[in-house]
């Protein structure tokens, strides 16, 4: 490690960081307008031209407010809380890669790679991170000295609790599939075919996943304004709402970032570029742009699903969690094993049994839930 | 905290007897055993949350996120309307109707016009009577749908929420169009309406009649079949018929516990017995049911929109007897006797024989009934509104035993309790 490769990790990752918290901004404008669309209304358009400047009218406005300490809060941890749930969404990403190899360019006689650590344990480095995050939540909730925050920051844990092994299952299939830990190894792995088609459940899984990791709707209980006021955040005022805030946008972006990465092909093309001038292979610079796009695609999802769905109560998001994902993401690990040795010793063709065979376990975790319903249904007669 | 004359903060502990703490000792009453050893939280649930509609007032008694009692405390929107009522003459206390329950402002005041009708005796034309029933089922499916996206919106489905204020701005345009006024309409008066439709008002009621059942199928798309949706209300918030009965519950929540109780059936008025149309009910009785019923009565009540729409006779929209009702402006120029009956009118208002009545018709909410006793003078001498949220609410407790505190929400949201009703 010299002082040219500290320097170079400090200039990306400080930009990296500016870049986060600038998508952050523009996150918020961005679910801001496409929710008013889904729901007839216009959204932020008096900042600015189309409302653009909204979050930096947003920003000024939370610098300068007042910060306030509820009375018997734990100081110290109620401002530590908000940097703690930071943080992790901001270095979570450090190890995805941005550009194929061929947009790497030498400076200073070093070579400058599209990625801020390339570390040969890539997906375990995300999972050790992503779980730090709770962390935040937690304290700020207990710190508060507020009762609807401490039920915000109990059922984040719960929450955590439960997804955490579906999530961490579902990056096992990615790994078995790819054959290696290495972020760059699993998006070259997807070259001809994106792991979403060899692993559609698993990816759905993955999805859900992080919508419970990254506390969105309609797993968004810790802050379920309808129940808690604000949940974990109900004491949080002015910058320490901001942090809070950013931590749950930038997680949004990272999420996103992730499942572009290891189930979306990363910053390769999409499939029918291949071979084309649009191909990552031909035009290197592109690489970044299909990420740009495959973020910006898969965060329009989560702010649908916002619009759409109904929040799930905490006890039946525990038992779903346990419950459906746990068992079914096991499966999916054990069938997508099973395919591909089936497909190195007998036949190539084995390969395509991974996403039929987990399609219909799938299907059968489906039909297992609507029968817990329908049960419900003839029971309250 | 700085007091004044101040010009540093002082210490927390000095500012500490200045937070004002209640003990538990002062609701032992109302809590379990438990809550006072301090097994159980005592949560403060309103009168400032989101989704208590209102300011209505919870004390919860938490297990965990389980709710163990459920306390209701309500008067923070106490507004003294039955009182004021009192002070006004029978045509001026009908401006204060309109202000009970905001959401069914039209049913209140068929209410009160009833009532008074009764106490002194005046009849109602057809054309008014129709006219009635129409802004009634309208300004019913208004309360409903304020209901349904309201309710959704506690379980988190929060477009529903827009797509419901966004039908209901048709109708409050209706109203506007036949009252000059989009909630507060006193429209409805002693004797008939205030005055005719414009001639625009069938063309915009035939359009809402047409738009209006596809959109209650996309709500229904939204939220009937909604795996998640079932899950936050199937066996909730369950009441039986009887209990419900006990504690007075009216409205789609008994019907929805399977007591088929509708005063537009019961005790038909303003000439509900000429449309067809059904009582929904279901008998389980939880939110699921309630919401069911409730979107059900969507559809009955354009039913009966269209009906009445259709029978819809010309004539006269009040009554002509100038002992009560005003006469029209263009009689007061020319005639001595409409000159002193406006006057008179207008100054003292008129004198309704002594005794009481009661009148009830079928609110959004359930029975809503005005009791109104006279002493012979022209102003009401006791006022009383039966209000169905007052009457609803009190089976919150019931049906919250146990509930997680996410139900609790959902549940509050199904009662559809408007405050300004429960409170008056």
């Amino acid at each position: 490690m010299t002082f040219a490769s500290i320097l170079e990790w400090l200039i990306k990752g400080f930009v990296w960081v500016m870049i986060l918290l600038g998508g952050f901004a523009y996150l918020t404008y961005y679910e801001r307008r496409a929710l008013a669309r889904i729901q007839v209304r216009i959204g932020p358009n008096r900042a600015g031209p189309l409302g653009l400047l909204q979050p930096i009218a947003d920003a000024i406005k939370l610098i300068f407010k007042e910060e306030l300490m509820p009375a018997r809060a734990d100081k110290l941890l109620f401002f530590l809380a908000p940097i703690i749930t930071l943080t992790p969404a901001l270095v979570i990403t450090a190890v995805v890669p941005f550009g194929p190899e061929g947009l790497n360019f030498p400076l200073f006689g070093r070579v400058i790679t599209w990625q801020i650590a390339d570390i040969n344990v890539g997906i375990l480095y995300i999972m050790s991170i992503a779980s730090i995050a709770v962390y935040g939540i937690v304290l700020a909730g207990w710190s508060s000295n507020n009762k609807y925050a401490m039920l915000g920051g109990l059922r984040s844990t719960a929450q955590m609790i439960s997804y955490e092994l579906a999530l961490g299952l579902s990056f096992v299939s990615v790994i078995v599939l790819a054959d290696s830990t290495r972020m760059i190894d699993i998006v070259e792995a997807q070259k001809s075919m994106w792991f979403m088609v060899l692993q559609p459940v698993g990816m759905v899984i993955f999805l859900i996943a992080t919508l419970a990791e990254v506390n969105r709707s309609p797993f968004d209980m810790p802050e379920a304004e309808q129940e808690l006021a604000a949940g974990y955040h109900s004491e949080y005022g002015g910058m320490k709402f901001a942090l809070l805030f950013m931590a749950e946008y930038d997680k949004m972006i990272a999420i996103c970032i992730i499942a572009a990465t290891i189930f979306f092909g990363g910053y390769r093309e999409f499939w029918f570029l291949q071979n084309t001038w649009f191909s990552v292979d031909q035009t290197p610079i592109l690489g970044p742009v299909y990420v740009f796009i495959k973020v910006f695609i898969l965060l329009f999802g989560m702010i649908w699903v916002r619009a759409t769905l109904p929040r799930i109560r905490y006890d039946r998001l525990m038992a779903f969690g346990w419950k459906i994902l746990l068992p079914l993401s096991l499966a999916l690990v054990f069938l997508t094993a099973t395919g591909i040795l089936l497909a190195q010793e007998v036949n190539p063709l084995f390969m395509w049994g991974i996403p039929v065979v987990s399609l219909a376990a799938g299907f059968i975790a489906i039909l297992g839930m609507y029968q817990t319903l329908r049960r419900k249904e003839h029971a309250r007669a | 905290m700085v007091a004044l004359g101040e010009d540093k903060p002082r210490p927390y502990e000095e500012c500490m007897p200045d937070i004002f703490e209640i003990s538990i000792d002062d609701l032992k009453h109302l809590v379990s055993e438990r809550a006072v050893s301090g097994e159980t939280m005592l949560l403060n649930m309103g009168p400032q949350h989101p989704s208590t509609h209102g300011v209505l007032r919870l004390l919860l008694e938490l297990d965990g996120e389980i709710v163990v009692n459920c306390i209701p405390d309500i008067g923070f929107l106490h507004t003294g309307i039955e009182k004021n009522m009192e002070a006004k003459t029978y045509q001026k206390a009908e401006v204060m109707t309109d202000r009970l329950d905001y959401l069914n402002t039209v049913g209140n005041n068929l209410a009160y016009s009833m009532a008074v009708e009764k106490l002194v005796d005046l009849d109602v034309p057809a054309r008014a009577q129709s006219l009635r029933v129409i802004l009634c089922e309208l300004q019913r499916i208004a309360s409903h749908l304020i209901w349904l996206g309201t309710a959704a919106l506690d379980v988190a489905a929060m477009s529903t929420f827009l797509y419901c204020f966004r039908e209901r701005e048709d109708i409050l345009d209706i109203l506007e169009l036949v009252s000059g006024q989009r909630m507060m309409t006193t429209y409805i008066r002693p004797g008939g309406v205030w005055r005719d439709v414009p001639v625009e008002f069938e063309k915009a009621v035939r359009d809402f009649l047409k738009m209006m059942p596809k959109r209650v199928d996309q709500y229904e798309a939204l939220l009937t079949r909604n795996p998640l949706f079932l899950d936050r209300t199937l066996g909730i918030g369950k009441i039986s018929g009887a209990d419900a009965l006990n504690v007075g519950m009216t409205g789609p929540g008994l019907r929805a516990s399977g007591v088929n109780w509708d005063l537009r059936k019961a005790r038909p008025y303003a000439g509900y017995e000429q449309y067809e149309f059904e009582v929904p009910t279901r008998a389980e009785g939880d939110v699921y049911a309630r919401y069911l019923v409730r979107v059900q009565e969507m559809r009955e009540s354009l039913k009966i929109v269209e009906q009445a729409l259709d029978k819809m006779p010309l004539g006269p929209v009040r009554s002509n007897n100038h002992k009560f009702i005003p006469p029209p402006r263009s009689e007061i120029g020319v005639s001595m006797e409409a000159l002193i009956h406006h006057f008179k009118l207008w100054t003292e208002g008129f004198n309704a024989p002594k005794g009481f009545v009661y009148s009830a018709v079928e609110s959004p909410r359930g029975e809503l009934g005005v009791y109104l006793e006279s002493d012979g003078g022209p102003k009401p001498y006791r006022v009383h509104w039966r209000t169905p949220s007052f009457d609803n609410l009190q089976a919150m407790p019931l049906m919250t035993k146990g509930v997680f505190v996410a139900d609790l929400v959902a549940i509050i949201g199904s009662i559809d309790i408007v405050l300004g009703d429960v409170d008056r």
